[in-house]
């Protein structure tokens, strides 16, 4: 053995203690992604975002609902910095609490849409056969129905209930990613290292949570960001139908809705939430390209 | 006169990583009619070496540094003019690919593909171009050619899909055939068919071939003379037989040693230590001084180049050019 | 109870054909493997050799239940893993281990050398704590030629030598009898190909592992087996010792593959003739009747269309082979220079 060893090559000096830290491909992928100047930008936007508000309504003197007749719409000035709209209520405040509204349905529909697609994907994808014919019918029928008449029935049966907005919209979103995960999971199960895995006798379980699913999460997080806008905007046109979030309680897209009965009077009530709006699905959209160019397993190799 | 002279060839890749010396300065010519093999391990240089001479190098992140490639003495492929190379490669300089599946469209007829040769480099009028097709497709050993002009590429097998791919290679009649590893993805008995099946059409058409492979033993009996590359470069060249019969190169010999099929049973076999070196790294000295059994304090501080040691054979060993090393 | 370690029994492997949208019925049966004997004593090596698509992996996969086969049984010490199912099974493999073709793909890329060789190890040990654990993992990386420095890098850092080698610790950590590689070599470099056969053939005789190399490369088979099986069409066509079938094959279809074979040798290969088989194997759903080599075969008679030959030796001994000419035919390769 001894005389094996020394054959063996790249190995200089085998001292136990040292071992050379490794690599892992999200390391890699981070370093990349650094590299990307759009992508790095949209985060900061983000971050920036959610931080203002999160923390912007306590720092405001004004409440989302506070009225002001007399004030009425009036356009930014030192007291208001992006105006109020016609009730007199300070439009900063309130793009501040419609930001936390519009967020925290971006992210909580998306995690619903998220956990749902991801186990019935992979479930659908890994199982196979029967199964994954009769899982996949099922999200093929669900996928015709029209949206919007699901959701009025959805509201005409449990009332305009805010947190009904993400189940039903992370409901419809799920069937996108549990379609994405089901290829990519399909693809992965032919992989050898799979057949490695059962070849040594792990568990499904353990297989399904330690070799399939790491290996998806590249896709399941580049489309998760492309996810996030997109419920957004479910969100914005559903409060600009009136089925969104009820006043006095603002979001982006009701603010949106709002804004643009009254652009021609009032312009800066519908370009300030536009504008704000249309930032965080640029800076969404641009790291997940940049997440998925950084992700891709192919440019690591190069 | 040689049909392909290259001198000097250096292409490289510019990647995040760095700068990858793919290739780093080759020279070697070949005449016509002649059968020149390129042997190598993977990451060699011996594909990028000649993919650089028919520009199908992607670029960026590829880029050719420096060299030139005289083409029937008049044109250097490296730096002529995008319209001259497009009149030469597909019709003077042919190319087969090591996995024949990947190299046909799957979405066009073997028929249309087979002519397009020859509609875009002769105006060939269509009725004449899918005749000399399916003359083509007979002279390469496919029964019923008329009927399998219309099939698609899954429909063949790949022993039959490389055939398809010499009678297109060959369908111009180029004056020089690059056959890049043509026969690995095949089975072994397959595998003769295609050997002999290229060695029966140069006869035919006096054309000269360069085979590329890893497999010393495939080229053994198929070429003339035989280039052996490490680590982007030549470390020798020389007729079929001085190669094999009276190796100069330390790798060579190593290489030829580590053979399975040469050993004896039971014996452990034989080993080169170690792997190829990482090229994005500047190696000082000979590229293989610290996998090799005769290295000596100088072979890893001297540049090497290749230098004659008896004629037609060269070799880039130090200790060889300097001490008249026998391995 | 047999002498015999592993045993395999008239194993059939097919995959049924199924075409239709709404109404799937089958249309035929790819005969990926059709009756397969074969035995191996404890710490044998067999060589498995064929042409792509004549059914040497899914045999090895068959023997390992990674597919189950439609029929016959696979005996591994006295017990029937055919007939094992869900946990009895999960457990047992714990003996038999697979190494696969392509070390960029066997290994998770996402878990480190000491992830995948800890899993392996605690899988079947659960009673390895956490301090024993690392310095089996560094022994184990030790025996297969690997510096304990790697520990915590992940594949895509190695070069496909030191893959193949990860990929034999991870099977060799489970302690396996069996061992089946499928072909552990053929995407490696050349020089590289000669240290992880040497390191496999000193691993089964240090651990007295039962091993069934496959590979589609003769010279790589003869090398390191004991006994040579030569798949064709989903059957063993012919078996017998390693230097046996090398030098004196029996089967037409062997005396070509060895005929194909080259060598580094100028001279010699520009001499001799090669055995050209013509056309290419045919396909596994459709076999031809009797012997299934007869239309690529240069000696086929009419009878060969007719008949399944038996397995049969010349003199009794353990080289044998299925073919109706055997005793008219020359053993050997014809024509070699």
């Amino acid at each position: 053995m001894a005389e094996a060893l020394e054959r063996q090559p790249p190995i200089t000096s085998p001292v136990d203690d040292h071992v050379e830290p490794g690599s892992s491909l999200w390391r890699d992928a981070w370093l990349r992604l650094r590299k990307n100047r759009m992508a790095i930008v949209g985060l900061y936007i983000l971050i920036f975002l959610t931080t203002v508000s999160v923390i912007g309504p306590w720092l405001s003197p004004y409440t989302y609902q506070g009225q002001n007749l007399d004030l009425g719409a009036s356009p930014p000035s030192a007291a208001h910095w992006l105006g109020t709209d016609t009730l007199g209520r300070d439009l900063l405040t309130r793009i501040f609490y419609g930001g936390r509204v519009s967020l925290a349905v971006g992210i909580c529909a998306t995690l619903v849409s998220l956990t749902i697609g991801v186990l019935y994907g992979t479930i659908s994808g890994y199982v196979g056969g029967k199964t994954d014919m009769v899982m996949m019918r099922i999200v093929d029928i669900l996928w015709s129905l029209p949206f919007i008449i699901f959701v009025i029935l959805l509201m005409v049966l449990f009332g305009r209930n805010f947190l009904l907005l993400f189940v039903a919209i992370g409901a419809v979103e799920w069937l996108t990613m549990a379609r994405i995960i089901r290829g990519q999971v399909l693809s992965l199960k032919n992989q050898e290292f799979i057949e490695a895995a059962i070849a040594l006798g792990l568990r499904k379980q353990r297989i399904i949570a330690k070799h399939v699913i790491p290996n998806v999460l590249g896709p399941i997080i580049v489309y998760t960001t492309l996810t996030i806008p997109m419920v957004m905007l479910l969100e914005a046109f559903l409060s600009f139908l009136g089925l969104g979030v009820q006043p006095p309680m603002s979001s982006w897209g009701s603010l949106i809705k709002n804004g643009a009965q009254s652009m021609e009077e009032y312009p800066w009530l519908l370009v300030f939430p536009g504008l704000v709006l249309a930032a965080t699905l640029f800076a969404l959209n641009f790291l997940g390209d940049g997440l998925r160019d950084a992700l891709d397993v192919r440019s690591s190799k190069d | 006169m040689p049909l392909l002279t290259v001198e000097d060839l250096k292409t490289s890749f510019h990647t995040r990583e760095g700068i990858t010396a793919a290739v780093n300065g080759v020279s070697f010519r070949i005449e016509h009619g002649e059968t020149l093999g390129i042997v190598g391990e993977s990451g060699s240089g011996k594909s990028v070496g000649c993919y650089s001479l028919v520009d199908l190098i992607p670029r960026p992140p590829g880029k050719i540094e420096s060299g030139k490639a005289i083409f029937d003495n008049t044109t250097d492929l490296l730096s002529c003019s995008h319209s001259t190379l497009q009149g030469i490669r597909g019709k003077r300089i042919a190319m087969i690919f090591q996995d024949p599946m990947t190299s046909l469209n799957p979405y066009m007829r073997i028929g249309d593909q087979l002519i397009e040769p020859l509609l875009i480099h002769f105006d060939m009028k269509r009725k004449q171009a899918i005749r000399k097709g399916i003359e083509a497709l007979e002279e390469v050993g496919i029964h019923d050619a008329e009927n399998r002009m219309r099939s698609f590429p899954h429909e063949f097998s790949g022993g039959m899909r490389q055939r398809v791919m010499i009678a297109m290679a060959l369908i111009t009649e180029p004056d020089l055939l690059i056959a890049d590893e043509p026969t690995t993805a095949l089975d072994v008995t397959v595998q003769a068919q295609i050997l002999e099946l290229i060695q029966r059409e140069q006869e035919n058409l006096g054309m000269a071939v360069i085979l590329i492979s890893h497999d010393l033993a495939v080229v053994s009996g198929f070429c003339d003379r035989v280039n052996i590359m490490y680590a982007g470069r030549i470390f020798e060249t020389g007729p079929t037989e001085e190669i094999f019969y009276n190796p100069q190169h330390p790798y060579n010999r190593a290489l030829q040693k580590s053979i399975p099929g040469l050993q004896a049973k039971g014996e452990e076999l034989y080993t080169i230590k170690g792997m190829p070196p990482d090229l994005s790294k500047r190696v000082t000295g000979c590229p293989f001084s610290s996998r090799c059994e005769y290295a000596v304090d100088y072979c890893s501080q001297e540049p090497i180049r290749l230098a004659e040691t008896s004629p037609g054979h060269s070799t880039a060993c130090l200790r060889v050019q300097k001490e008249n090393l026998t391995v | 109870m047999s002498d015999y370690f592993l045993e395999i029994k008239d194993l059939k492997t097919h995959f049924p054909v199924e075409r239709g949208i709404f109404f799937r019925h089958e249309v035929g049966r790819v005969k990926a493997v059709d009756g397969v004997n074969l035995s191996q004593s404890q710490g044998e090596i067999l060589g498995l050799v064929g042409e792509s698509g004549c059914g040497k992996s899914t045999l090895g996969r068959s023997i390992l239940q990674l597919i189950r086969p439609s029929s016959g049984e696979v005996m591994l010490d006295g017990k029937s893993l055919t007939r094992m199912q869900g946990e009895a099974l999960r457990l047992a493999r714990a003996d038999f281990q697979m190494i696969f073709q392509d070390p960029f793909a066997s290994l998770n890329p996402r878990m480190t050398v000491l992830d995948a060789l800890s899993e392996a190890m605690l899988t079947h040990n659960k009673a390895l704590s956490e301090q024993e654990l690392k310095p089996t993992v560094t022994g184990l990386m030790k025996r297969v030629g690997l510096s304990p420095q790697y520990l915590r890098k992940y594949p895509h850092e190695f070069s496909g030598g030191q893959r193949q080698r990860i990929a034999i610790a991870r099977a060799l950590a489970v302690n396996p009898k069996l061992l089946v590689a499928d072909e552990p070599v053929s995407a490696l470099d050349v020089s590289i190909q000669a240290q992880i056969i040497n390191l496999l053939a000193q691993l089964a005789k240090e651990m007295d592992l039962t091993l069934i190399f496959i590979s589609h490369d003769l010279s790589v088979v003869k090398h390191i087996s004991d006994r040579i099986a030569v798949m064709y069409l989903g059957r063993i066509v012919e078996l017998g010792p390693a230097e046996e079938v090398f030098s004196n094959p029996l089967h037409p279809y062997t005396k070509a593959l060895v005929s194909a074979v080259p060598t580094a040798d100028p001279h010699s290969e520009r001499q001799r003739k090669r055995i050209i088989l013509p056309g290419d194997p045919p396909s596994a759903m459709n076999p031809p009747p009797g012997c299934p080599f007869h239309p690529r075969c240069p000696y086929a008679i009419n009878d060969c269309s007719q008949t399944l030959p038996a397995f049969d030796s010349l003199d009794g001994s353990h080289h044998q082979a299925s073919c109706i000419r055997l005793r008219e035919l020359e053993p050997g390769v014809p024509n070699q220079a």
